[in-house]
């Protein structure tokens, strides 16, 4: 399968974008983005983490999994690797860079149960992407997800002074939002 | 007892009810439902793993070190969740490749986990296997009803039989930002119901 990097890298962060069109990641998407600050936050840590994560997942698939014939352990194998992975940036990063560790910190542990890191993952062996690909893969969709939390958490910061009516307060006017957000970017389906 | 029992299964499926009142197990609630059908396989597959998972929790909770105790868990879910796909995959082959993704992500659905750690890790296998029951029976409800509501409107079918306005239907529905705006209003008048009872 020959994709330019240009069309995996828009379709990715645009037209199939990770939140607002794949629905991963939807709890930290409700959860964390109301300001725009802890949204930026989110979305670097997710970055950093999807980003290792899909190299790591890629070497283990195709060293480990295919030779030994066992690619039904994926899904296993994955989310161990991953729960580990995150376990380890922790410890690394709060040794290597205590800066980066106080921004990203907080929301580092909230990423094992992030479901896009594991979807993504899954979704660039099913694509049958090499290491490259798959990494410009990763690191697009972690963008998009960036992208789609920080535009969210500019909306909600707005929503705040509205009087919403009582039942719809909370997830509900929050899921709404989400749906106009997602028809707008489906206005860049068709763009690859 | 039994009556207890009973009632118990019937509280989780309103009162603690996983997609409406819990707000848990959003990804797959929005990616799975767009039709009818689709929602409610999602549900019986995730209510399998959270069946099976909770009884095997409840009965090697002693064995388990507390401190790797969310890994253990994990093995044991993901473990459920490979069975259950490969049986999707060799008896329900359309239905597996509708739910692409989501179904080895059941993996990291909170719900699972969530029940594991507060409830299974803590009780006998009875009352988990009936606590994964109810749990699992609202989240395959509130989906099917989801889907329901999606099919009908986006695409003019129930449980895919045609109702023959197709035609005439907004397409928006089954695509993405319906999901979110069916959920969206669903809640809404959940809470108006609930509140009012």
């Amino acid at each position: 399968m020959e994709l330019s990097y240009f069309a995996i890298i828009i379709g990715a962060i645009f037209v199939n974008n990770v939140v607002l069109a794949q629905f991963l990641g939807i709890c930290p998407f409700l959860g964390v983005s109301s300001k725009v600050e802890t949204s930026l936050g989110m979305g670097a840590a997710v970055t950093f983490v999807m980003a290792i994560a899909s190299v790591v997942a890629w070497l283990i698939q195709t060293y480990l999994l295919v030779p030994l014939q066992i690619e039904y352990m994926q899904t296993i194998v994955f989310i161990l690797v991953i729960a580990a992975l995150v376990q380890m940036v922790e410890i690394i990063l709060k040794k290597v860079s205590p800066s980066l560790y106080q921004a990203l910190g907080i929301f580092l542990p909230l990423i094992t149960t992030n479901c896009a890191v594991l979807g993504v993952a899954i979704l660039m062996i099913q694509k049958e992407f090499n290491l490259l690909q798959s990494v410009t893969y990763s690191v697009s969709t972690a963008v998009g997800f960036a992208l789609a939390l920080v535009l969210f958490a500019g909306i909600r910061e707005r929503l705040e002074f509205e009087e919403v009516p009582e039942a719809f307060r909370g997830v509900p006017i929050a899921l709404i939002t989400a749906g106009i957000l997602a028809m707008a970017f489906m206005g860049f389906s068709g763009l690859v | 007892m039994k009556s207890n029992r009973i009632r118990f299964v019937l509280e989780s499926i309103v009162r603690n009810n996983p997609t409406f009142v819990l707000v848990l197990g959003m990804c797959p609630t929005l990616g799975t439902t767009t039709s009818a059908i689709n929602g409610m396989g999602m549900g019986l597959a995730t209510m399998a793993v959270l069946i099976l998972s909770n009884v095997v929790i409840s009965l090697i909770k002693n064995l388990i070190p507390d401190k790797v105790r969310i890994p253990a868990f994990i093995v044991v879910i993901a473990s459920f969740v490979t069975i259950i796909q490969m049986l999707m995959q060799a008896y329900v082959p359309a239905l597996y490749g509708a739910l692409g993704v989501f179904i080895p992500l059941i993996v990291v659905n909170c719900i699972i986990l969530g029940r594991a750690e507060a409830f299974a890790s803590k009780n006998g296998p009875l009352d988990s296997a009936l606590d994964g029951l109810g749990i699992g029976l609202g989240f395959t409800l509130s989906l099917t009803a989801i889907g329901l509501v999606r099919e009908i409107l986006g695409s003019g079918s129930v449980f895919g039989q045609p109702l023959g306005v197709a035609d005439y239907m907004p397409l928006i529905f089954v695509l993405a930002p319906g999901a979110f705006l069916v959920l969206g209003y669903l809640m809404v008048i959940f809470n108006k119901l609930v509140k009012k009872s």
